[in-house]
């Protein structure tokens, strides 16, 4: 019974993740090749610079759409809690693969938190500036002084963005285990209780100090 | 159509082909010469085959009313009362001011998209043109347009076409009273000097040349008379400049952001090769982290008093 894994992820989440993973793949990639001349290359990737012009806040629209699903699903479990803050202190423990004295945490550890709630603010940041930047339909609306604004706050709020996602898709190759909880969605009750202790008492009933388990023996 | 005399070339970041030394040109427009008679207008449609839709008269004499894909030039009309009570009509043929430092190339995504001649002609190059209107944002003037049929930003060309086999721009060909007239930048100048000393002499003390120092002067010049308020003629700008907006979006801040990317990423990797991956023993089982009862598995030999039941156990 200690052996049967936990569902971290159901299916609706997992393929509502993906979804925002692929969108956000392509128009990090479509926005990048706007963002500097060394990177232009990219627009081929999507049928050259007017049709990576003409797609990319599509896909735009269409992440965020799919990323408010996450956060309905999410948001619940991503409020702070009080041993975040000591986790937070205790970070370079955590970068370093130390256990003692980090404390447990709940299905997200504070780091997820604050990507969670940064990547939230990049994408609002993201939607209302590109929507004053689409010219074809609707800069006429605004004024050239908000479209050089959101210019700047569209290209910040991405690089916010695309680091974020690089720390994001680093953790995820750091942190064996949390991979493949977003593909097939189970996690063992060991990653579980390493990584997410509160999370694990919290789905399992068990008690931080449970009575001994040792019936393979 | 091997081009050697560009000296800037939109998203590009290695020198363009500018072998070829050109002089530099300008268009000088004396407003105090100007009937507003609109020959320019229809020149410049005439000579680049566009044919704007018929709009609405406005109640103003500006036809059409604003720039667009296929206007782009036009008067522009304002009557000014000065302090003494005269009514002035100040008239001004907008278009592109061909900038030595120009927001519209600086902004461009698309390598080759806008290029900058070595004569100072600012051409677009619509074959390049992603639509995207970054040269709208970066253009301190308001000049360019994207048209809604092929989605590609126009502006006045200068006529490039014929300044290269020397010829001067329609416009200038057209004008009837002399008010436009095309040179080299430092002739336009010395002319553009004589007709400011006439125009003083004649009661304009404000009167002056129109080259903004904030974009590198320009390759289209005014002759104002009121040279100390631009403002005057249909908004011009007193101190054009691009945005700083622009400048800190196109500036330093991307190649910076670039490294930053790269640099994550990097950082990344080595943390991996560093520290190394964050497993989960495979055949670690839960157990009792602080357990009054010590169980004792006669094929454990490993007994680690910091960790009781951690992940240094080891199973039979």
């Amino acid at each position: 019974m200690s052996d049967k894994p936990i569902l971290r992820y159901n299916a609706n989440e997992r393929t509502n993740h993906w979804l925002v993973a692929i969108l956000f793949i392509l128009a990090a990639l479509s926005g990048l090749a706007l963002f500097h001349p060394a990177l232009f290359w990219l627009s081929h990737l999507f049928g050259g610079g007017p049709w990576t012009r003409i797609l990319h806040p599509f896909m735009g629209v269409l992440m965020f759409v799919f990323f408010v699903g996450l956060v309905l699903r999410f948001w619940r479990a991503n409020y702070f809690i009080a041993n975040d803050r000591l986790w937070l202190k205790r970070i370079d423990r955590v970068m370093r693969n130390e256990e003692q004295g980090v404390p447990p945490i709940g299905k997200y550890n504070p780091g997820q938190k604050l990507l969670f709630w940064t990547l939230l603010l990049c994408m609002l940041v993201l939607l209302v500036s590109g929507v004053v930047i689409w010219r074809a339909y609707f800069s006429s609306y605004f004024t050239i002084d908000s479209i050089r604004l959101a210019t700047l706050l569209h290209a910040l709020a991405a690089f916010v963005l695309v680091l974020s996602i690089i720390v994001h898709i680093y953790a995820g190759i750091w942190i064996k285990g949390s991979l493949s909880a977003m593909l097939h969605g189970w996690v063992s009750r060991a990653w579980a209780k390493k990584h997410h202790e509160l999370w694990y008492r919290q789905v399992t009933g068990d008690k931080p100090a449970e009575p001994p388990i040792n019936k393979k023996g | 159509m091997a081009s050697q005399d560009i000296i800037a070339r939109s998203a590009t970041t290695t020198p363009p082909s500018s072998i070829r030394q050109l002089e530099e040109v300008a268009k000088l427009i004396d407003t105090t010469k100007c009937i507003g008679c609109k020959a320019c207008q229809v020149a410049c449609s005439e000579w680049n085959e566009l044919r704007d839709e018929v709009g609405h008269n406005h109640g103003t004499y500006d036809n059409p009313q604003d720039l667009s894909a296929e206007s782009w030039t036009l008067m522009r009309f304002t009557e000014h009362e000065t302090d003494d009570g005269n009514l002035e009509w100040l008239i001004r043929k907008d278009g592109c001011m061909h900038c030595a430092d120009p927001g519209c190339l600086k902004a461009c995504p698309s390598p080759g998209a806008i290029i900058q001649h070595a004569n100072g002609i600012v051409d677009f190059n619509q074959d390049h043109c992603i639509g995207c209107g970054y040269c709208i944002t970066g253009c301190p003037f308001n000049i360019p347009r994207i048209s809604q049929k092929d989605h590609k930003a126009y502006k006045c060309t200068l006529c490039s076409d014929r300044v290269s086999v020397g010829l001067e721009p329609a416009c200038v060909k057209t004008c009837p009273t002399g008010a436009i007239v095309f040179g080299s930048k430092q002739d336009m100048k010395e002319h553009a000097a004589e007709r400011i000393v006439d125009l003083k002499s004649r009661g304009f003390d404000n009167a002056g040349l129109y080259d903004p120092d904030g974009v590198g002067g320009t390759h289209v010049m005014y002759v104002l008379h009121h040279a100390d308020t631009p403002r005057l003629y249909a908004g011009l700008p007193d101190q054009p400049v691009i945005s700083p907006l622009v400048g800190l979006w196109k500036g330093v801040s991307k190649p910076l952001a670039l490294l930053a990317m790269g640099a994550a990423v990097l950082a990344g990797f080595f943390h991996y090769v560093r520290i190394g991956p964050q497993r989960v023993e495979e055949d670690e089982h839960p157990s009792p982290p602080d357990s009054s009862v010590q169980v004792v598995d006669p094929a454990v030999h490993v007994y680690d008093p910091n960790q009781p039941g951690g992940q240094g156990e080891q199973r039979p």
